[in-house]
């Protein structure tokens, strides 16, 4: 998450740190209690998130063997078998290629278009703000399939009230339907990253400005030089979760396959976790899943990792 | 803007020299700039909320007025006989969608909420040995996509024989490390060390402290870690999709893409899914609305310095 906030966090809990502290072991205080904090979440931490990615990887060694062509099916441990099948499946790769492409277009757009918004509510240039900063979040309140089945329709030649628009441009060809899903997702979550940097902007105390506006500065420059470089931090929360939306599209895609043969079941990495588990081949499928979400650990980490030093300079 | 928002004193503060204290205007706003940037938010109004009109719209007609009247505007209004329709469509297996909506996401929420919070407030305010390691590991289960983990799920589950049970998409909501890393901040800069401290020379233990005081202090951070997990479960839509085969468990979400891959074989299933989806937005419109005010102020929580 943000880490910025993390170190603040960290000196506040720390503070009382005593000066006599010594590397032998302290003693803890209230450990029924601490225990008592701690062990259902832990529980159900290690339950829910540690043994799945546990399993996810023991399941992606194994391969299963037949004797015979429908003899008797055995799995066997089979070292990087999977990986090896995951790198040379063409169908994956480009399932990856399909949703980076999408989010280097889509996030950027997004996220341009939320700061605008939020720079917008935070400007003296609106009226009726709360009624934008509703309208604007609405659509967060639908789910992602039904938002997905609702711009279906919308879409669709014969039922859209835009059928000038839609008779003309096929927005559920091959061409387009990518950039249409790109559309349903960017409708979803514009608003909710608009109020995340809105309230990141509502923190900043605006005597900040007022040094800028005896300059003269304007509503513009003063949003560029000192509103933004203040709220980085949030604009980096919100790149973090839509990096790691982008690489597990699944609910989207998957509706629009009853509205167009466009979206294959090998559309996104996900629908091919979906489909090849479904085949069933698991061990194939908990492969593509540990590689899923290695990149995009590795990504958004990176991201954060990135935005950071860029900070610090 | 509104006046019910903004709890955290920084934060209040600031609104209250934005609004009392009127900035020496040097930098007039132009005319120029406020129409365009009341054009601008006006045709994105547009671009949000038209969908989810033509959506009402198309909840109010019959089947035969939705393709051949005016998309945009009302025909006859035939809401209610549609909602009746839609109830009774199937022995109401659309209300038990609801319903199981409501429960795996209420009740989920409000436990993932409670041990976040438990776990989070532990961190913050007392000193163990592998504090910082299991802070460290729960951070990292922040960036594990919930989607990575529906399928090892899924086959761990159908191990112990719970695939295609209630048990099989609500247990794994319960588990929130956003909400541990959310309210473990709050509760470092919300709950003063010296209030725990008078609360045990009170004779208070330390759990008390907990549900007693320390709770009322992380309030607005506790709402929005029930918001964004109610969210996220009543989105979640892979893991129902490979746990459950049972119609009588499904999210409302899965069961309206259940209806609308159908809708090609049974075309008059298209009028219950436009129904259904308008149907199903409502109840989380409604828990934004009065969820607002500690919603907005949480949202900031983790991501300003």
């Amino acid at each position: 998450m943000s880490a910025p906030a993390l170190p603040a966090a960290d000196a506040r809990s720390a503070a009382p740190r005593s000066p006599a502290a010594r590397p032998r072991r302290i003693k803890v205080a209230h450990p029924r209690a601490i225990a008592i904090f701690i062990v259902p979440f832990a529980v159900l931490f290690t339950l829910f998130y540690l043994i799945p990615i546990g399993y996810a990887i023991y399941q992606s060694l194994l391969v299963v063997e037949r004797d015979g062509t429908f003899g008797k099916a055995t799995q066997v441990f089979g070292g990087l078998t999977q990986y090896i099948a995951v790198f040379q499946n063409g169908p994956f790769w480009e399932s990856i290629g399909r949703v980076l492409a999408f989010g280097v277009v889509q996030v950027p757009v997004m996220l341009g278009l939320a700061l605008l918004f939020a720079l917008l509510l935070d400007s003296p240039l609106l009226r009726g703000k709360r009624f934008f900063r509703l309208a604007f979040f609405v659509p967060y309140a639908v789910p992602g399939v039904i938002a997905a089945i609702m711009w279906g329709f919308l879409y669709s030649p014969n039922l859209s009230p835009f059928t000038a628009l839609t008779s003309n441009v096929s927005f559920l060809s091959a061409d387009l339907v990518l950039w249409a899903i790109a559309n349903v997702v960017t409708w979803v979550y514009v608003g909710y990253n608009m109020l995340i940097i809105y309230s990141a902007l509502l923190a900043i105390p605006t005597e900040i400005y007022e040094a800028a506006r005896l300059d003269g500065a304007g509503q513009l420059r003063i949003a560029w030089s000192i509103k933004i470089p203040l709220i980085m931090p949030a604009i980096v929360l919100t790149g973090i979760f839509s990096i790691i939306g982008t690489l597990q599209l699944l609910a989207e895609p998957q509706v629009f396959r009853t509205f167009s043969s466009a979206v294959t079941s090998t559309f996104t990495p996900n629908l091919m976790v979906y489909s090849t588990s479904s085949i069933p081949n698991v061990s194939l499928a908990a492969a593509f899943s540990v590689v899923l979400a290695l990149a995009t650990f590795v990504l958004s980490f990176s991201f954060l990792k990135f935005t950071q030093r860029k900070e610090g300079k | 803007m509104s006046a019910l928002t903004e709890t955290p004193a920084a934060t209040r503060a600031a609104k209250r020299a934005r609004n009392n204290n009127p900035a020496p205007k040097v930098a007039k706003e132009s005319p120029l700039s406020r129409i365009g940037a009341m054009t601008v938010m006006l045709v994105f109004t547009l671009y949000f909320l038209i969908p989810i009109w033509w959506l009402f719209i198309a909840g109010t007609k019959s089947s035969t007025q939705f393709t051949n009247t005016n998309p945009l505007w009302f025909a006859d209004f035939n809401l209610f006989a549609n909602i009746g329709n839609l109830v009774a469509y199937r022995d109401g297996v659309f209300l038990k969608w609801m319903l199981n909506s409501a429960l795996y996401a209420g009740a989920g929420a409000l436990l993932a909420t409670l041990f976040a919070a438990m776990c989070g407030y532990a961190l913050a305010k007392y000193r163990f040995p592998g504090r910082e390691l299991l802070f460290n590991i729960v951070l990292g289960g922040v960036l594990v996509p919930a989607t990575a983990l529906a399928l090892p799920l899924f086959l761990i589950f159908s191990q112990v024989s719970l695939t295609n049970t209630f048990w099989a998409v609500f247990l794994p909501s319960l588990v929130s490390p956003f909400g541990v890393y959310l309210t473990r901040i709050f509760a470092a800069a919300s709950v003063p060390d010296e209030l725990i401290e008078a609360a045990r020379l009170d004779g208070a233990g330390e759990v008390r402290t907990f549900f007693t005081v320390s709770v009322k202090l992380m309030f607005p951070a506790l709402v929005t870690v029930f918001l964004f997990q109610f969210v996220a479960i009543w989105n979640n839509f892979f893991l129902p999709l490979i746990m459950l085969r049972d119609e009588t468990l499904f999210p409302v979400t899965l069961g309206l893409y259940a209806w609308n891959s159908q809708v090609n074989q049974i075309p008059e299933l298209r009028g219950y899914v436009l129904i259904g989806a308008l149907l199903s937005i409502v109840p989380l419109i409604i828990l934004f609305l009065l969820l607002q005010r500690f919603w907005r102020n949480g949202l900031g929580a983790g991501s300003v310095k």
